[in-house]
């Protein structure tokens, strides 16, 4: 999508954040922005607070101290978040599954142009031939590839929150990811994501943000 | 708010579609408690259309528990609980707790139902009797859909969930079973089932009114 007119500099300012999980502080006083046309690589090691951060981001979770401020505000919300868990129902077929949780998103194209734009999308990541499969009957790495065609359906959102995205991919599926982060870098939109693989992508060059652990106090 | 009911919704009907084995197991539930009573009982009409109120209900209540206690565990094993609270920012998440239990009643509540006025003929009930445990039934099952899933939202990712959700739920039920069984009771009785059936709908919207909210605050704990 092209960046509007008038789009604000900074998409999604962090500050002061601080996060907990059950007893523990994991995250203190972060503080970044994500501007349009960037790509934020989360790193830390496990249980550092990534998926938390994430979460907290999409509004899952409430922070403990600090704002998360939204560019735009409006609802449903600006981003697409998704989650280590794939949400897709075993029972229902790819492109059910997908179609369930398009609707959910707010799009309100008429039925048979969102039907094709996911036949697109599950064709872009490889699965044009067991779209109608079960979810149940997929691998792994078929079923991650099934999640993030989500990505791949127009229009998308601005701001796409991702946790763990290259989880279960192979090498194919790694660089059909890749150019669909660029691509949607390149067209404005902005990426946070986790990862503990180094990120291939060669422009924009990603922004880290490092979660350093914290001495409880 | 509609697009988020009318399409989890018809996702959970399809769901339901596709594991018949688990949407059936609430009506043969019902179906095999309902006609172990005149086999223990035995076969004198005259108790029979006495206990036969009583007997469906509890029945009814205790399917609808049953197959209750799986209402969101899937969803949050699976991360679609946390897609659908993305959907749906804290003011509208009461649609999605209302789709649940209208996709729960129409699985569960509906059959039994459909099903009541066969069991009320195996008891020998009257015609009226029987019209009237429909109706009880009608009311009555959309509470048990909806308390259900309010146990359902406080007792998600807990060991043990589904008996302590029928340990909290069962006696939020009891006003449901008093006036749903007592109403055919009157009638039968001669004075008319109305003031039960009044009293039923009145604990329908009340249950109506405030269960959503309530599953919805639960939902959000349990996930946060």
């Amino acid at each position: 999508m092209p960046v509007r007119n008038g789009a604000p500099a900074i998409r999604l300012q962090v500050s002061g954040l601080e996060c907990r999980r059950g007893e523990r502080t994991l995250i203190r006083g972060l503080t970044f922005a994500v501007h349009p046309g960037q790509i934020v690589w989360l790193r830390g090691a496990n249980g550092q607070g990534k998926t938390t951060l994430l979460r907290t981001l999409a509004g899952l979770t409430a922070p403990e101290a600090g704002e998360i401020h939204w560019a735009d505000a409006s609802s449903p919300p600006p981003f697409l978040y998704l989650a280590h868990a794939n949400a897709l129902k075993d029972d229902l077929t790819a492109t059910e599954s997908l179609r369930f949780l398009l609707r959910l998103s707010a799009s309100t194209a008429a039925p048979a142009a969102l039907d094709q734009a996911l036949d697109e999308a599950l064709d872009r990541f490889g699965l044009a031939s067991r779209r109608h499969a079960p979810v149940r009957t997929l691998s792994q790495g078929q079923r991650r590839r099934v999640a993030l065609a989500r990505l791949a359906v127009r229009p998308t959102a601005d701001t796409w929150l991702l946790d763990e995205p290259f989880d279960a991919l192979d090498v194919g599926g790694v660089d059909t990811l890749n150019a669909l982060l660029a691509a949607h870098a390149a067209v404005g939109g902005s990426v946070v994501l986790t990862s503990h693989v180094p990120l291939a992508i060669a422009a924009p060059v990603p922004f880290v943000v490092t979660l350093e652990s914290i001495v409880a106090a | 708010m509609t697009r988020l009911f009318t399409a989890l919704v018809a996702r959970d009907l399809r769901l339901a579609g596709r594991r018949r084995s688990d949407a059936l197991l609430p009506i043969a539930f019902f179906t095999v408690a309902v006609s172990l009573f005149p086999l223990g009982v035995g076969p004198e009409a005259q108790t029979l259309r006495l206990i036969a109120p009583g007997v469906v209900w509890v029945a009814a209540l205790l399917a609808a528990m049953i197959s209750v206690t799986q209402l969101y565990a899937t969803d949050l094993a699976d991360g679609s609980l946390e897609q659908m609270q993305l959907a749906s920012p804290p003011g509208l998440a009461l649609s999605l707790v209302t789709a649940k239990a209208t996709a729960h009643w129409l699985v569960t509540g509906v059959p039994l139902v459909v099903a009541a006025p066969v069991f009320g003929l195996m008891f020998d009930m009257r015609g009226e009797a029987i019209a009237t445990l429909v109706v009880t039934l009608l009311l009555g099952t959309p509470i048990l859909s909806l308390l259900g899933g309010l146990g359902a939202a406080l007792t998600l990712g807990l060991r043990g969930g589904a008996a302590l959700l029928v340990l909290l739920i069962v006696p939020l039920c009891i006003p449901a079973l008093i006036f749903g069984a007592g109403a055919v009771g009157a009638v039968d009785a001669g004075i008319g089932a109305r003031g039960h059936l009044s009293l039923l709908g009145a604990f329908l919207i009340f249950t109506a009114l405030l269960a959503p909210p309530a599953t919805a605050a639960a939902l959000r704990i349990a996930t946060e």
